[in-house]
């Protein structure tokens, strides 16, 4: 457990750090962002945002050498929370324009969703919208979670066209419909938490899922 | 699929909401930020701010209203209005947009539309089309707030659109908007059915059953709405349980 609700946001020039700062902010949170190695490394708890092409957000955070200080950050322990890429980029590979190495935090890989439903219809991609939130047939659960104050169905909002596939079933905590297939909507292992949809866009839900994470 | 969006669109003139029939003769409504909060504390499922005269002036004056709105309103929020370069949209994104809307400067230089996706991703790369009906079927796009013709037909530009890489089209009924006499239902469903992106259907909107219809008959994945919520001709409330009772699924916050 980490002492007061200080937190730190990656900045590495992706993602709508504004945003996200101002829900944390909103949920009590004392926000450094920063793009300094030493300060995310030195972190109490770290958000990492990501907005784009899995590929070119990897890139971005390696060169400005963040890649090995989150990926130390993430073995501490203390709480750490991907938001749409940077939940993605905590997996081990992407396949947006070709295959990229992730984070490696997670097991598994991230990739297209598919464009045609079995039944043959097509699907809309992006997918955009709102979106209930259901537990994962194999998750661990939402108790001790991101989630512990969500309940079953309440609604959050998704930008993406691609999703997590977790190698381990485990860690999905919770997906959301979109016309039959199963996306990723949140995982979680131990300290490490991601979310696909957009907390900081998600109104009082949103921001309920912020409180929670700041007091993991 | 995710659940029907309700949109509250603010069209913006300098500090002011403003709000036209047809996209003209606007009248001052009020302050955009109390507008804004006020959706957001009534469960609005996004904004969208447009800069009326943007375009005219070259000019784009929305990015303090939008920086004071991402401080107390937490749904995503979209800009547009005299966007016309990856600067534009980068200072746009900074001061807290979540996506940009490009009509004019994308009729322009159609290769906008795919640098921005390129760059930014297409979920922030809306493209605003405002038609105007010129026969039966058939819809031409205007630029400049719906007061230029291209000779573009709209279904038309839609499709283009979507294979230069927008993520969403916002389409304007120029006819129906500020009319509150319902929406084209035939103009979006003509575009809905011609492109595999998320469809938001804006102008005209006036009771719940115009919102059903667009939605059911339309094929509409999100609806923008004006004048009935700056008016208060109708409570949020209202609306999302009508469009609950016709069997549609809409977010209850």
């Amino acid at each position: 457990m980490s002492a007061g609700r200080k937190v730190v946001l990656v900045d590495y020039g992706v993602g709508n750090l504004l945003s996200v700062s101002r829900a944390l902010a909103a949920c009590g949170g004392e926000v450094e962002q920063t793009g300094d190695p030493a300060r995310v490394a030195a972190a109490d708890r770290l958000v990492l945002p990501g907005v784009g092409a899995f590929g070119d957000c990897m890139a971005e955070l390696e060169r400005r050498g963040l890649g090995e200080p989150v990926r130390r950050f993430a073995g501490t322990g203390r709480p750490m929370l991907g938001i749409c890429v940077g939940m993605q980029i905590l997996f081990e590979t992407g396949e947006e324009f070709g295959s990229h190495a992730g984070l490696g935090l997670l097991p598994g890989a991230v990739g297209a969703i598919p464009p045609v439903a079995a039944d043959g219809t097509r699907r809309k991609i992006p997918h955009i919208g709102w979106n209930a939130l259901r537990p994962a047939p194999a998750g661990r659960g939402w108790a001790g979670s991101i989630l512990e104050d969500v309940a079953p169905g309440e609604s959050v909002y998704f930008v993406h066209s691609f999703s997590a596939r977790p190698g381990d079933d485990g860690d999905r905590l919770a997906e959301a419909d979109h016309d039959g297939f199963a996306v990723t909507a949140a995982v979680g292992r131990g300290n490490l938490f991601g979310c696909q949809f957009h907390p900081e866009k998600s109104g009082p839900v949103g921001l309920r899922i912020l409180s929670r994470f700041l007091a993991c | 699929m995710p659940n029907l969006r309700l949109i509250a669109r603010l069209d913006i003139k300098g500090p002011n909401l403003i709000k036209g029939v047809n996209l003209e003769g606007v009248r001052v409504v009020g302050d955009p930020q109390a507008h804004a909060r006020r959706y957001y504390e009534e469960g609005i499922d996004e904004l969208v701010y447009i800069d009326a005269v943007a375009s005219l002036y070259n000019r784009n004056s929305l990015t303090e209203i939008v920086r004071y709105t991402a401080e107390n309103v937490f749904v995503p929020v979209t800009v547009g209005g005299g966007v016309r370069s990856l600067d534009d949209v980068e200072k746009l994104l900074r001061s807290g947009a979540d996506k940009v809307a490009i009509n004019t400067a994308a009729i322009r230089r159609p290769g906008l539309v795919t640098e921005v996706s390129r760059r930014f991703g297409s979920q922030c790369m809306v493209l605003s089309i405002e038609a105007k009906r010129v026969g039966p079927g058939r819809w031409e796009a205007y630029t400049d707030n719906g007061r230029e013709k291209t000779g573009v037909d709209a279904v038309e530009w839609a499709r283009r659109g979507a294979g230069l890489g927008a993520g969403e089209i916002l389409v304007t009924s120029v006819d129906q908007e500020g009319t509150r006499k319902g929406f084209d239902v035939t103009l979006v469903k003509a575009i809905t059915s011609a492109i595999d992106l998320p469809v938001i259907a804006s102008g005209g909107m006036g009771a719940p059953e115009h919102l059903v219809a667009v939605a059911g008959d339309g094929g509409a994945d999100a609806v923008a709405m004006a004048d009935v919520l700056h008016y208060k001709r109708l409570g949020l409330g209202e609306i999302r349980a009508a469009a609950r009772a016709a069997g549609l699924r809409v977010r209850m916050p």
